[in-house]
């Protein structure tokens, strides 16, 4: 994890504590109070909060406004940040402008195909990737440099983070070597695809451990709590790179209709829990989609609260 | 090579309703191959377009030829003589050619009769699959001989992402994911070692971000 930067995320692996993170929507409107609102109910639960960047490709208020917000708030926000939308003099724009305000966490993202979202019909741009996102704020933090070789002073203090799914393939060991290829780059964190195959997910940890390259990038397990049945049928069937089997569609769907969120909460706790034991987790990315609110009680029952200053 | 495929009739009767007499252009180039735009197609449209003004109860002289190539002057200047017979033509050429007959013949009016798709091959007759695009500086070389900017959907260069499933592109489930193949191929050459270097980003200005391209061969020219 080399580099130190102010990240208060990276203080808090650094001290040899489990991180926890989680994630907030923007909304799809000019409502600026939607994130404050969000951010409040998770504030003190999380060492970081993401904000995403136009999600499946729906177009949403951007990422960088809201993390600014955060920040202002006196959180910790994580920007995240794909390489669809946005040439390599954009990035770096908002990567400066990001660092501006004091905003030291970044997750290097190459987003989701625009045909996923409300705008179908875009051109995309993918003038980089993900990996070379990750390597340019490397060099942008580290020797004060642009890619086009412009060198100046007050440098962007970013904690460097990507995305990682052991559960796209179904290779896990190219997974785990795209990973390595990330780490090469520079990234210092990763956040997981949401985790339900466990025996997937300790396959990974394991090529991982033996690599060594659990030492060189902190893997934040990620969580996302199932809401119903259909919520994990839907995640089974139609979400790209998300692996549910069975068991958990079945466990879900086992109890009544009323019951299946309890039992969608029980089940993240539960994977926290194994997860805890998996050698080389650092820690864990709760991702509640539209259910923010439900954070503050996972965290407190899988035994991750308080958390450390 | 070029692939393209026919416009529909409705979309083509639309565009040359209003001229009464057409030169149905074909090309026996690429267009002909993946029987698109050469001389069957040319007759085939044709006769629908016969077809369909008679029953509409109006005349037009339908005339049908097809060029070597509609992307040379050479076999372009063919025209010259029977040109001025026309209203207009319809191109049944990659837009390239098309393009070029409006270059040459300034006057007239030139329809696209295809819909140019983009550089493939033949996986099986009646399957093309894009293989190229054309980015100007090949880097086939380190990727065990697939393109990562054609056949990854975010044309990445250092793929895949985690949208890939059961080795298929998040984008649909007939498109083999670019990446993947590029892994399965790095390891059958014994070349995995590349895979894990982070390749640093492109210099697109040889692709079309560089404006508009050409190629000048002072060793050809007279
Ligand atoms: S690298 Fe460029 S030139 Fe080579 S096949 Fe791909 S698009 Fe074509
Ligand atoms: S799934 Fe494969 S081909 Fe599709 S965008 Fe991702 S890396 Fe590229």
């Amino acid at each position: 994890m080399s580099t130190e930067t102010p990240s208060k995320i990276q203080k808090i692996l650094a001290a040899g504590h489990l991180a926890v993170t989680s994630e907030v929507g923007p909304p799809r409107s000019a409502d600026g109070l939607v994130i404050e609102h969000k951010a409040k109910l998770i504030a003190d639960y999380v060492d970081g909060i993401n904000v995403t960047d136009n999600q499946t490709s729906v177009c949403r208020v951007c990422s960088l406004a809201c993390c600014i917000r955060i920040k202002q708030m006196g959180l910790e926000p994580v920007l995240q940040m794909v390489t669809r939308d946005r040439n390599r003099i954009a990035l770096q724009s908002d990567i400066l402008g990001a660092a501006s305000f004091g905003i030291n966490n970044i997750l290097c993202l190459t987003g989701d195909h625009q045909h996923f979202g409300d705008h179908a019909n875009a051109a995309n741009v993918f003038d980089l990737d993900s990996v070379q996102l990750i390597a340019t704020v490397k060099m942008m933090r580290d020797e004060g440099r642009l890619l086009g070789g412009h060198e100046f002073q007050v440098r962007p203090q970013m904690f460097i983070g990507a995305a990682c799914n052991p559960f796209a393939g179904p290779n896990v060991a190219l997974r785990v070597a795209r990973l390595a290829k990330k780490a090469a780059a520079g990234v210092q964190f990763t956040q997981t695809q949401c985790i339900y195959n466990m025996n997937t997910f300790k396959e990974f940890m394991k090529i991982m451990v033996d690599r060594g390259l659990h030492e060189k990038v902190a893997v934040l397990a990620g969580i996302t709590p199932m809401k119903n049945v259909g919520m994990a049928r839907y995640m089974q069937k139609r979400v790209p790179g998300i692996d549910v089997p069975d068991e958990v569609v079945k466990r879900i769907g086992g109890v009544p209709k009323e019951k299946q969120a309890e039992e969608g909460i029980k089940l993240a706790i539960e994977q926290i829990q194994e997860i805890k034991e998996i050698p080389g987790i650092k820690g864990f990315h709760i991702m509640a989609i539209e259910w923010e609110e439900k954070v503050p009680e996972i965290v407190k029952a899988a035994g991750l609260f308080p958390r450390p200053n | 090579m070029i692939r393209a495929v026919g416009k529909p009739i409705e979309e083509i009767i639309g565009m040359v309703q209003d001229f009464n007499k057409l030169l149905i252009a074909g090309c026996d180039g690429c267009v002909t191959v993946c029987e698109a735009g050469g001389l069957k197609e040319v007759k085939v449209l044709a006769a629908a377009l016969r077809l369909y003004f008679t029953q509409a109860g109006t005349s037009k002289q339908i005339e049908e030829t097809s060029l070597t190539r509609q992307c040379d002057k050479e076999y372009l200047a063919q025209l010259r003589d029977s040109i001025d017979g026309y209203d207009a033509v319809v191109s049944l050429a990659c837009g390239v050619g098309a393009q070029f007959v409006a270059d040459m013949y300034t006057k007239k009016v030139v329809f696209p009769g295809v819909n140019t798709s983009f550089m493939g091959a033949t996986e099986e007759r009646g399957w093309y699959v894009e293989r190229c695009q054309g980015c100007g500086q090949c880097i086939l070389a380190e990727t065990g001989g697939v393109c990562p900017i054609a056949r990854c959907s975010k044309r990445m260069l250092n793929g895949p992402c985690g949208g890939s499933e059961a080795g298929k592109c998040e984008v649909a489930p007939d498109i083999p994911c670019g990446w993947e193949l590029i892994y399965e191929r790095l390891k059958t050459l014994g070349q995995l070692d590349r895979f894990e270097k982070p390749v640093t980003p492109k210099d697109w200005t040889t692709s079309r971000d560089g404006g508009v391209r050409k190629i000048l061969r002072e060793d050809l020219r007279v």
